[in-house]
């Protein structure tokens, strides 16, 4: 099912982005420029499929954070398919591979919990510095875009001035915070908060968690803890656990998704910073191995740069030609 | 977890032994090797193309010492290589001839920046420095608040600047005049996280440094960076010139291959990294310790320096005899986990041992630190006769035990099962095995008995 669908099924119609795709196709300029370019320079001027030009293949998806082990998977099956004679022309390998990522990212697809009673949560988690704040603040005004009302927790109660930061993006959408003060047990927040939530029949509870490197068990065991909160005072919930990647993380990112999913139970990724040159490939490992969809891609500073990610689309805009402006 | 390059190679070269020589055939299957547990430790892959050259050269046509095996020889010559690219000795800090001295932090949003001041402020104070932070991030929501709350915590004095003051320009020379005036040597500037694609601030950037002429421009870098480590460094040098790196989240678990690239594309040096949450998780850079990490053979070094700094050479030096003698008893377990407590939280310095032999699964043990209050209260608990032979607790022995700590048989029966572990691996860990001889090699005072 088609995220879009998927919303419109769950929350009704979903507001209009006519400008969706160009967007994004400006957001991602960067990624494309390294990565699609990259595999045309490795095609351009070959006659001949040979091994020297699947391994140039190899390299370029492994330059994109892709990992040794999806990049192989991927050439290996276009390997098969060249020596089953299946594959003749040099042009065709673009073809090939942008089908494989594709096919990837849609087989990991897969909708959100389906929201009993609201609130609908939505525990936000990941390491340090990946960008969790900022993705909620987005969140937070995409849901009241939609017509959603919105209640912030602010459970990174950790770093400082964490939740000052996440009162300003509240500000900024203009839905209300739960907090309380900093070194406060991250679960006595969420459970105000949801209690808060349940009375005024709010929509979504968006749950901010102090960011922590995967290696810290008892930071990790507090994530359990939160779930543990959040589903005694809401059946089912939390309905969503994203977990934020930085798009620059390197081959860590497995891990961390691996960790996080073992603790949380990560339903979704959101890839943020994909507007630097970085190609978040790594998702596509989370996805291939662990099957976790991507949810959403953070393409910029602004509020409205936080866009819903649908495969097709992003692959679409990362191997079609260049947006004719980039703003 | 990964194998580690070593394990790999030791399957490759398992039937070269009596060959003598590393030839290009059986090189050839573990270079792929090699090249494989780089791009997984997330060096960039033409560094990494560079690399295999550069060790294939040096490997080619060797001898097999008799001491290493195959697979360790060449381990060593990977090492050795990494090792010179990273700088072959530890680099210092710059310093203007005239008070004070400005240093930049500059780097990627979310790399650590502010932390990273922080700790350098608190690093600095502790070398006889006297550093004053000041915040120019006028973007990020609550950026300027957080530094201010961790100098506050840290107590070392920064500016805030006044209402007025909007600009980072204005703001760092109303701080530089501050510095000048209250007597403070350096000036730590935290800028605004960018992408280094962001034009208008990579100009703000150029103008700060061109009021300051910072004696060091340092670029914040995530251990955990991929491939794009090599854009973002190189372009960072490109637009302003940096002085050095500063590597953070190495407390984690990534290999930080990101070191390799980034020192690749802008030859400067790497000169800390980052270890954990607290303020004084910073140390000087080490390149053969990242060589290790990166090839996944652990951090023994960091880790003796730690229990060094903390515990003191004199006990270490006990420590060490006690261990070397096997009579490492229940009290002194005691107290080494009341001393590695002191360490910092324990899976950062889990994190630091090796991937080898009898270590190797010591990564994966999770340690809860209420566990070990539980462990100490058991041990109290015992009779000094007791911690002395662990080899007479019997049963009712347990049973008063566990009454008297408020714990169950069950838990004194693990803890006792645990410190059976421990000796055998701290056996291991001095005694002979590769590691053994490793440690024995190093010219540490705690080892020269």
């Amino acid at each position: 099912m088609k995220q879009s669908l998927m919303i419109q099924t769950l929350f009704g119609a979903v507001p209009q982005e006519p400008n969706l795709l160009d967007r994004l196709k400006a957001g991602i300029q960067k990624t494309r420029a390294g990565f699609v370019e990259r595999l045309e320079d490795a095609l351009a001027g070959r006659k001949e499929i040979d091994a020297d030009l699947l391994e140039e293949l190899e390299f370029t998806l492994i330059g994109a954070d892709i990992g040794v082990t999806t990049a192989h998977e991927i050439l290996e099956g276009i390997r098969q398919r060249v020596d089953r004679r299946l594959v003749g022309d040099v042009s065709e390998l673009k073809l090939l591979i942008r089908d494989s990522l594709l096919e990837t990212l849609q087989a990991a697809e897969r909708p959100m919990a389906h929201v009993e009673e609201p609130p609908a949560v939505v525990l936000v988690v990941g390491v340090n510095g990946a960008g969790k704040t900022t993705t909620i603040g987005k969140l937070a005004s995409r849901y009241r875009a939609e017509g959603r009302s919105v209640l912030l927790c602010a459970g990174d109660t950790f770093r400082a001035a964490a939740i000052e930061q996440l009162a300003i993006w509240a500000e900024r959408a203009g839905v209300d915070m739960v907090r309380q003060s900093p070194g406060a047990d991250p679960s006595a927040v969420l459970f105000d908060a949801l209690q808060a939530a349940r009375a005024r029949k709010i929509d979504y509870v968006i749950a901010d968690t102090a960011g922590r490197l995967h290696t810290k068990t008892n930071l990790m065991a507090e994530l359990e803890k939160m779930r543990r909160t959040a589903s005694r005072v809401v059946p089912g919930a939390p309905h969503e656990v994203l977990l934020v990647i930085d798009a620059t993380t390197g081959q860590n990112g497995l891990e961390q998704a691996r960790r996080f999913t073992e603790t949380s139970g990560v339903t979704g990724v959101v890839l943020t910073k994909l507007d630097g040159t970085a190609k978040g490939g790594v998702a596509v490992a989370i996805a291939r191995e662990l099957g976790h969809p991507i949810r959403y891609v953070g393409v910029g500073e602004k509020a409205e740069d936080l866009l819903p990610f649908e495969p097709d689309k992003f692959i679409d805009s990362l191997f079609s030609a260049p947006a004719a402006s980039a703003p | 977890m990964f194998d580690t390059l070593s394990d790999k190679l030791q399957r490759v070269f398992k039937n070269l032994r009596g060959e003598g020589k590393l030839t290009a055939a059986n090189m050839e299957s573990a270079l792929r090797e090699i090249r494989v547990a780089l791009l997984e430790a997330d060096v960039h892959f033409r560094v990494v193309k560079q690399l295999i050259e550069s060790i294939r050269e040096k490997a080619m046509g060797q001898e097999v010492l008799d001491a290493f095996s195959p697979a360790q020889q060449v381990v060593k010559i990977v090492r050795d290589e990494l090792i010179k690219m990273l700088g072959s000795h530890q680099s210092r800090l710059r310093f203007a001839n005239e008070p004070p001295s400005a240093m930049l932090i500059v780097g990627l949003q979310g790399s650590g920046k502010t932390t990273s001041t922080a700790k350098l402020a608190r690093w600095l104070e502790k070398n006889g420095h006297s550093p004053l932070l000041v915040s120019v991030d006028v973007y990020r929501p609550a950026a300027r608040e957080q530094l201010a709350v961790i100098a506050r915590s840290i107590k070392l004095p920064i500016y805030t600047g006044t209402p007025e003051e909007k600009t980072p320009l204005e703001l760092v020379r109303s701080a530089r005049r501050e510095a000048v005036q209250t007597g403070r040597d350096v000036l730590l500037v935290d800028t605004a996280g960018r992408l280094h694609i962001d034009e208008a601030l990579m100009t703000e950037l150029r103008e700060l440094r061109d009021l300051l002429s910072p004696s060091e421009i340092l670029f914040v870098a995530d251990a955990m960076t991929g491939q794009d480590a090599v854009k973002s460094a190189g372009e960072f040098h490109n637009q302003l010139g940096i002085s050095g790196v500063i590597l953070t989240k190495m407390d984690g678990d990534a290999r930080g291959g990101a070191a390799l690239s980034i020192r690749s594309v802008t030859g400067q040096p790497l000169k800390f990294t980052g270890t954990g949450e607290k303020p004084d998780a910073f140390e000087p850079f080490h390149p053969d310790r990242t060589a290790n990490r990166i090839l996944g053979m652990g951090d023994v070094l960091s880790f003796i320096e730690k229990v060094e700094e903390n515990i003191g050479q004199k006990n270490a030096e006990e420590m060490q005899r006690k261990l070397l003698d096997n009579e490492f008893t229940l009290a002194d377990f005691r107290d080494q986990l009341r001393q590695i407590r002191k360490l910092g939280p324990l899976e950062s310095i889990l994190g630091m041992m090796p991937d080898l032999g009898p270590m190797k699964d010591l990564k994966n043990v999770k340690v809860d630190e209420k566990e070990l209050t539980r462990i100490v209260a058991i041990i109290d608990s015992m009779t000094p006769r007791e911690r002395n032979n662990h080899m007479i607790i019997n049963g009712a022995r347990r049973r008063r035990i566990a009454k008297g700590s408020g714990t169950t048989v069950q838990d004194v029966n693990n803890l006792l099962k645990q410190y059976a572990q421990t000796r055998k691996m701290m056996k291991s860990f001095t005694g002979g095995g590769f590691l053994g001889k490793r440690l024995a090699k190093l010219k540490l005072p705690m080892l020269q008995q």
